[in-house]
């Protein structure tokens, strides 16, 4: 079983998360390439479906990801654009936060994602790096409202089913 | 209460969002505020004490007007960030070891892909 992904900030205005997984380069690769296997990982808290994950994964091309809350219907997600591509050791993409129904601003930022061969596996490193501090603040103020909101829309998802 | 659970408080309302949006586009008086929100100048004194005592705005003194600003850093409690950060990272590359398990072997894709 693999260590838990960590997560720090570098610099003034990069995030970044490290996480191993037993499994080779390629296959890795495949998951964060390729449409049909996203959407069955990349989902975040429990509850959130990927309903839209279109891709013209090469360089210059572009992607939507959307996500729906099951029980509330409230949507956000990410435009995104593919920099540069090295399979399968390195994609660089820029990606938009598009608060949908949810709401929130979490502006532009550049993701790089490294993947290198360990024993037995694979490391994978994202770097998520904001325009400066200010956005990254920003940034940070909306994931922990939208947090909140998430947390609502489900509370309220649930006293309409009259649970509660 | 923690200044976290008072900021989480805060937050709560949809008034007070509304008006730490437009907070967050720059200073603001109260009159302003209240026409923004639509209610009355009391009713949203109240709601600015509370977002005061969360840490999440300030005022600013300049001769007799009092605007109010963001405290960006009052939104940010970078740990917690970065705590529920991990904690959705984590859940999401827990499947991707799942999925990566029942992946056949795979070909290393090529450039030319």
């Amino acid at each position: 079983m693999p260590l838990p992904a960590k997560v720090s900030i570098e610099g003034d205005a990069t995030v970044v998360v490290t996480r191993d997984f037993d499994a080779p380069r390629a296959a890795v690769w495949r998951a964060h390439s390729e449409p049909a296997l996203l959407k069955r990982w990349l989902l975040g808290p429990p509850g959130w479906e990927m309903h839209v994950c279109e891709m013209d994964f090469r360089p210059g091309g572009s992607y939507r990801w959307r996500w729906r809350n099951v029980d509330a219907g409230v949507e956000f997600g990410f435009d995104g654009e593919v920099l540069a591509l090295d399979p399968p050791a390195r994609m660089e993409e820029r990606q938009t936060y598009i608060p949908g129904t949810v709401g929130g601003e979490m502006g532009t930022c550049d993701n790089v994602l490294t993947l290198t061969e360990i024993d037995g596996g694979t490391r994978l490193v994202t770097r998520i790096s904001y325009a400066d501090r200010a956005t990254m603040e920003a940034a940070m103020a909306t994931g922990m409202t939208d947090g909140m909101e998430m947390s609502y829309a489900l509370l309220d998802g649930v006293l309409a089913d009259g649970d509660a | 209460m923690s200044r976290i659970d008072l900021a989480f408080s805060a937050l709560s309302d949809p008034t007070r969002r509304v008006i730490l949006a437009r907070l967050a586009e720059g200073e603001a008086q109260v009159a302003a505020l209240a026409d923004m929100a639509g209610i009355s100048q009391p009713a949203v004194s109240r709601h600015l004490k509370v977002l005061e005592e969360a840490g999440l705005i300030g005022t600013r003194i300049a001769g007799t007007s009092r605007p109010r600003r963001l405290r960006p850093e009052g939104l940010v409690d970078v740990r917690t960030w970065l705590e529920q950060m991990q904690a959705v990272f984590e859940e999401n590359y827990r499947r991707l070891d799942a999925l990566l398990a029942e992946l056949p072997e795979t070909p290393t894709p090529s450039p030319e892909d």
